[in-house]
């Protein structure tokens, strides 16, 4: 063997080398954000990798412990941006199990809504990456502008697209228009045509099967261990959803079925994901039901009765002592919260959102705690791509849903 | 009502007494401070049966922690000798009942015994603890920072790193209404008119 390589100069020791050392990342285009995978390969078989977060940190936990409540909610824009409505809303909804809020019905409906809406445009963005990284772009380009209509409902809710900071501690901070629910039903009436068609493209698609049947298998076991939630300890088994064990916005007056999956695969996570989309339409239907049918004052409501953390309305800002002052001291964060400590969790696109939440009767959280899904569960990549090809963990990596943003906090 | 397809639960009373004369019964006077709060049970366990704690929760039959929800710390600099606290959320996911448990450490000698033998999970929570923290996990397996840069030599999670005081006036920021040639916050104009308390 030697003697073939005689003429050619390579560093001492290349030859006896067996395996490659790939780094995948931080700012590879298959890694959809910023992270790198050192990946241990012989020829094309994965024999250990190790994965480096961090990049993007910027010291959520530590920031919140000088900001109130108000100035936190942003911060939790920045978690999961693919879905900030649903960050929003968990934070908010921790904010009230606090202050002991009591959230009028209209209020619990239009959120469960927005974060349905939510939900549904997360996992259409995971799944047409799936696609992407078989070698289908065509679903993801196709689907981009069904993604475009939810974020036009948020602009018409609250006026931002992408980091929304969507409602307030009690709320919204405005009714939705009438222009919000006419677009609510646009998406109703036309997005399962086009689910329908992205499912045409994919679920039965020979060289999307192949590729994704078998890859990155994990059991319910492990994936409990692993500390998985959301969709992906579903496509392993679990029937464990949030949004069913323990209700919030009362998410236990909606009918809808939690998908599971049997090996945890990429092609399960695929499925429980797109079957999670069409739970969310019919909560979403249901939920625009429910608020058809309230009546008197519960039909135009919005926001619960806490006006010490909910801003008045500014003409009354402008005019009346009482409430300038309320503005004020909403706005500069000058009102003590009460002392407790408490875990709250929802069901975000990606599993179990927790906030854990300290307060020790100051203006700010002592501590901070985000428990956020995409960082513990990135922890089984490993175990999950070892022994598999290259261009497993590639397709691994996108059906995870894995979000710089959330993992890096 | 969601529907679940071929599952059925059942419901057994796990009631925080139940939690408590258990763990009562097997460790006796090592947990205390028993209390409920937003409807989880906590209590404290001493830092040497963290894992014997940990193991119990999630084996026994009756109890069933089976998952550890979230792993962290939180310092508290007036609680001298115990200024660290590990703070466990653990998660019965058939009955639904959460229960929360803290283990205090000294901060001159922060160690702690890993659980990444019991959870596969915990090693990452634990990388992130010790990395903000500083809290060492004795026999984990790769105990290294995890967000920060290795070269880093403090834990910038703990009180004695305060963020930025927004009303300081020594920067000169003038940009951002903050100190500057004139205006608000010039040392030179405003001496003598701050008040003691925004020095």
């Amino acid at each position: 063997m030697s003697e073939t390589y005689q003429n050619i100069n390579l560093p001492a020791g290349s030859i006896e080398k067996t395996t490659t050392t790939l780094n995948l990342g931080p700012t590879h285009p298959a890694t959809h954000g910023v992270f790198q995978n050192i990946i241990e390969l012989d020829g094309e078989k994965i024999l250990a990798a190790e994965s480096t977060v961090g990049y993007i940190h910027r010291a959520f936990e530590k920031i919140a412990e000088r900001r109130t409540l108000y100035q936190i909610t942003p911060l939790t824009d920045r978690l999961n941006y693919c879905s900030s409505p649903l960050n929003n809303m968990g934070w908010h909804l921790t904010c009230e199990k606090l202050l002991g809020v009591d959230i009028p019905k209209r209020v619990d409906y239009l959120r469960v809504i927005i974060m349905e809406l939510a939900r549904i445009a997360d996992h259409l963005i995971c799944n047409s990456i799936v696609g992407v990284d078989s070698g289908a772009y065509t679903g993801f380009l196709y689907v981009m502008q069904y993604r475009e209509l939810i974020y036009e409902i948020y602009e018409e809710v609250c006026g931002a697209r992408l980091t929304t900071n969507i409602g307030r501690i009690g709320g919204f901070e405005r009714d939705f228009n009438n222009i919000a629910f006419e677009k609510i039903e646009k998406f109703l009436k036309e997005y399962p045509k086009i689910l329908r068609e992205f499912e045409n493209l994919f679920t039965r698609n020979r060289i999307f099967m192949e590729r994704t049947i078998g890859a990155g298998p994990i059991s319910a076991e492990r994936a409990l261990n692993y500390g998985f939630t959301g969709p992906n300890l579903r496509a392993a088994g679990v029937d464990y959803d949030v949004r069913v064990v323990s209700p919030y916005s009362s998410y236990e007056e909606f009918d809808f079925d939690v998908p599971v999956g049997t090996t945890g695969d990429c092609y399960d996570r695929y499925l429980v994901r797109n079957n999670e989309m069409w739970q969310s339409l019919r909560i979403i239907e249901q939920a625009m039901q429910k608020i058809g049918n309230l009546k008197g004052k519960d039909a135009t409501i919005y926001h619960a009765e806490n006006p010490e953390y909910y801003l008045p309305p500014k003409q009354d800002v402008y005019t009346k002592i009482e409430e300038l002052i309320w503005h004020f001291k909403i706005i500069m964060g000058e009102i003590n919260m009460p002392v407790g400590e408490l875990y709250h969790s929802i069901e975000a696109a990606n599993g179990e959102l927790g906030f854990y939440f300290i307060s020790d009767g100051g203006r700010t959280p002592y501590r901070l705690h985000f428990r956020r899904p995409c960082f513990i569960y990135y922890q089984a990549y490993e175990e999950l791509v070892k022994g598999g090809l290259l261009s497993d963990a590639i397709i691994v990596m996108s059906s995870l849903n894995l979000i710089a943003g959330e993992m890096d906090a | 009502m969601a529907v679940f397809k071929g599952q059925f639960y059942i419901i057994m009373a796990l009631s925080s007494e139940l939690i408590q004369q258990k763990l009562t019964e097997k460790f006796g006077e090592q947990v205390s401070s028993f209390e409920e709060q937003y409807g989880i049970l906590s209590f404290r366990a001493d830092k040497e049966i963290n894992l014997k704690v940990l193991g119990f929760l999630s084996q026994d039959e009756a109890l069933g922690f089976i998952f550890l929800t979230d792993l962290c710390a939180v310092h508290y600099p007036d609680n001298k000798g115990e200024e660290l606290a590990v703070v466990y959320h653990m998660h019965n996911i058939k009955e639904n009942v959460r229960v929360r448990f803290k283990v205090f450490t000294d901060i001159q000698k922060p160690d702690v015994f890993t659980a990444t033998g019991l959870f596969s999970t915990a090693n990452w929570m634990e990388r992130e603890t010790y990395d903000f923290y500083g809290v060492n996990f004795v026999g984990h397996p790769n105990l290294k920072r995890i967000m920060n840069v290795d070269e880093m030599d403090y834990f910038p999670q703990r009180k004695e790193y305060p963020l930025e005081d927004q009303s300081r006036i020594d920067k000169d920021d003038e940009m951002f209404g903050r100190g500057g040639s004139s205006g608000f916050g010039n040392e030179k104009t405003l001496e003598g008119t701050i008040p003691a308390y925004r020095k």
